[in-house]
């Protein structure tokens, strides 16, 4: 201590500092003041302008879809009122039109492709945020987003002709033990029969809900994922040395943080695959009854009925498809905005803490 | 400044004695003391803990086999498989309770179904890309495949006639036109809805945001009534570009916009102080920043564009001969391409549709691989670990 002090005093008595001021300059007689103005001058209109264009472009380009889907289907919803929602078959040359059965298959393939798709994308997302070593994850996630671009056709392949055997094998299997449970049971199919005909287990919702699974699962997953990264590391770290298990402290940190984006990341993966096109044009074999067996063979969807039909339509059976479309966009549009509420809600509550 | 460690006793205090407050006593040295014991290592499994995750699965496999193999009539791999699975689950909770509690059991039976559902992923993406090119390699080994079209070759000649050429041509001027359509228009509107901003910038980000909710379908279907049959244009490789543009451009916009609200304010603000010009700051700062960032929104929404099929199929029309002219009729596409031969149920048009597919597929990785090395940010990468941390 005596040293210390001894140091400073020292220092204390080192060379004497002057200071000098600068001398004052004399201000000089008149400066103007920079005009400031709150609107942008020069390139910087520009600029505000021509972004100001573009936005207004792509508002009117994006806008005028929807209101045009809802111009022109709008003869329709006038013409079949809310029979349009009730009527199962689709036969233009009768003037019977409606959309009762595709949209029950739309939501049976949806939802049946959203029961395989989350425990799935949620256990991927989880892997990959706290189980996965660290040196491996980069990789992990372009995978991930490398699954979302593979293209619908070739998932539609895959699922057409590779798993449709094995998925019909899987539907015997439950229509013989579980079929008593009326959602399992196959109408017309004979599980006991020494070779079940594949035809009545094939081509089914289930079929091509797996297709549509593996369409959206990564969306789902990459959503979820983006959530768990953004725990607090502290309370992390606060539940493994308060000595939780690594379970634990998912349970206890991860998941309640990342619930917003748990849903909103299913919600969003759902109004993809009500949307999905091409896999299930593939897969399922089309049927205007009201199906709400996903094992059962055949059903149809908003946007396999559209695929299918477009060709052949009068300009009356078009607007039928485009009050139809319109209907499946109202759907999806429902979904994701409320989707979108979901995570923002959830993100914004991260910022307290 | 005091020590209240007992001077005999290193490293632990003794209760009872108290130092006088301000006297210092330095802690001995003792000689005869056992060394340290070195910490066991907190990352890495101890040898018994490696063994039961191991042996449990080894165990399940031996089990599984001999339950399905041989005493269920359940043979086939994916009964063989469920089992080692359940088992492999349950050897795992059996052997853990041995030596740990229930709370140690929950933990890894949960950490084996978590690690399984993502090796269950990865093998679907796997059994997607292998069973592609398995079943696609036959037609794309004969040169011709990729060098001339299908113009005079009946769906059912072999592959040493034919191929896929114009579709490959069809495909790239079409995402060719939608991204000089989307990208400036995409990229340009995310620069509105952040840097310039206001009331209509929030209409404009609403609407943008709900019509990613558009199917494509309907987007395909938008064009079709609009482009071919309320104008009257013929069936074109224009059409199915503005479908795509159409269904892409939401898409692209949306991810731009996030991109861009991820850039730091301080950068921003760090560069008006400087005194550039608003524009100079988006151009010179606010781009440059997210430059990775808009790479993979682009290549995203390209490789979503590139393999959609349903507005395709409804404005493009198929030819089977070469059309480069984008206004001049019938432009085929590889997903459309795909779609028509599948549907024709013809075996060999089918295996043509797998070659196509496999060169789809080839033609979307080599666009994710592109977009991968020039999204790598130039800097390393905490910067951008950090920057993304900020967004929330």
């Amino acid at each position: 201590m005596d040293r210390l002090l001894a140091r400073n005093e020292q220092s204390g008595r080192a060379t004497p500092v002057t200071t000098t001021l600068p001398e004052r300059t004399q201000p000089s007689d008149h400066v103007e003041p920079r005009e400031i103005s709150r609107t942008s001058t020069g390139s910087d209109a520009v600029f505000a302008g021509g972004a100001r264009a573009i936005g207004a472009s792509v508002l009117v380009i994006t806008g005028s879809v929807g209101i045009f889907l809802g111009y022109q289907g709008y003869p329709t919803l006038k013409r079949y009122g809310l029979s349009f929602f009730t009527e199962t078959q689709w036969l233009p040359d009768d003037d019977v039109i409606g959309i009762a059965a595709v949209l029950v298959g739309t939501f049976v393939v949806g939802i049946t492709a959203m029961v395989m798709a989350f425990p799935l994308a949620l256990g991927t997302a989880l892997y990959i945020s706290e189980y996965a070593p660290a040196r491996l994850k980069p990789t992990l996630i372009s995978l991930v987003d490398l699954m979302a671009a593979v293209p619908s056709v070739i998932y539609g392949l895959w699922g057409a002709l590779l798993i449709m055997p094995h998925a019909a094998d899987l539907a015997i299997w439950v229509d013989r033990y579980f079929g008593w449970i009326p959602i399992f049971d196959v109408v017309g199919g004979n599980p006991e029969a020494p070779v079940p005909t594949l035809a009545r287990y094939g081509f089914s919702s289930f079929c091509a809900a797996i297709a549509v699974a593996m369409m959206v699962l990564p969306m789902a997953c990459a959503v979820m994922r983006q959530v768990f990264s953004q725990t607090p590391p502290g309370e992390k770290e606060a539940a493994l040395a308060l000595g939780a298990t690594t379970w634990g402290m998912i349970r206890s940190v991860v998941l309640p943080f990342g619930r917003g984006g748990i849903i909103g990341g299913t919600m969003l993966a759902t109004g993809r695959a009500l949307g999905e096109t091409i896999a299930v044009v593939l897969i399922l074999s089309p049927e205007f009854l009201l199906k709400f067996r996903p094992f059962e063979q055949g059903g149809n969807t908003i946007s396999a009925l559209i695929a299918s039909r477009f060709n052949e339509a009068s300009s009356s059976q078009l607007s039928a498809l485009l009050a139809a479309g319109f209907v499946l966009f109202l759907i999806t549009l429902g979904i994701n905005t409320l989707a979108a509420i979901i995570v923002n809600r959830s993100r914004s509550g991260a910022e307290t803490d | 400044m005091t020590l209240t460690t007992g001077p005999d006793q290193p490293g632990s205090p003794t209760p009872g004695v108290v130092t006088p407050p301000g006297v210092t006593h330095l802690p001995s040295y003792d000689e005869d003391a056992p060394p340290p014991r070195p910490r066991s290592s907190l990352g890495r499994l101890s040898p018994d803990e490696l063994f039961v995750r191991v042996g449990s699965w080894g165990a399940a496999l031996g089990l599984a086999w001999v339950v399905t193999q041989r005493l269920l009539p359940m043979s086939g791999l994916p009964w063989f498989l469920i089992f080692w699975f359940v088992l492999g689950l349950v050897m795992t909770a059996v052997t853990t309770a041995m030596t740990g509690t229930r709370v140690d059991v929950t933990d890894r039976v949960v950490a084996a179904i978590i690690t399984a559902s993502a090796a269950f992923v990865g093998l679907a993406l796997a059994s997607t890309v292998i069973y592609v090119a398995v079943k696609g390699y036959k037609p794309v080994i004969n040169l011709n495949f990729i060098t001339s079209d299908m113009a005079g070759v009946g769906p059912r000649d072999a592959f040493t006639a034919g191929g896929v050429k114009h579709a490959i041509v069809g495909s790239i001027i079409q995402i060719s036109i939608a991204i000089a359509i989307t990208l400036p228009l995409g990229v340009g509107t995310a620069i509105f809805m952040t840097e310039v901003g206001g009331k209509f910038a929030r209409v404009v980000r609403t609407v943008v945001e709900a019509m990613t909710a558009l199917p494509s379908i309907v987007a395909g279907l938008f064009v079709y009534t609009v482009w071919i049959l309320a104008l009257g244009q013929p069936r074109s490789g224009l059409a199915a570009a503005l479908a795509i543009s159409v269904m892409m451009l939401p898409i692209i916009a949306r991810a731009s916009d996030v991109v861009l609200r991820v850039v730091p304010g301080g950068l921003r603000e760090a560069s008006l102080a400087l005194g550039a010009s608003r524009w100079r700051t988006v151009w010179h700062v606010v781009l440059p920043t997210a430059r990775p960032g808009l790479a993979t929104a682009l290549i995203l929404g390209v490789a979503r564009g590139i393999g959609e099929t349903s507005p395709v199929l409804l404005t493009s029309g198929a030819a089977g001969f070469l059309v480069v002219n984008p206004v001049g009729g019938a432009m085929n596409s590889l997903p459309l391409f795909i779609y028509t031969n599948v549907r024709s149920g013809d075996p060999v048009a089918i295996q043509r549709a797998y070659g196509a597919a496999f060169v789809l597929l080839a033609l979307v990785l080599v666009f994710f691989i592109v977009a991968r090395l020039l999204a790598r940010p130039r800097s390393n990468a905490p910067s951008r670990f950090r920057r993304t941390k900020k967004d929330s």
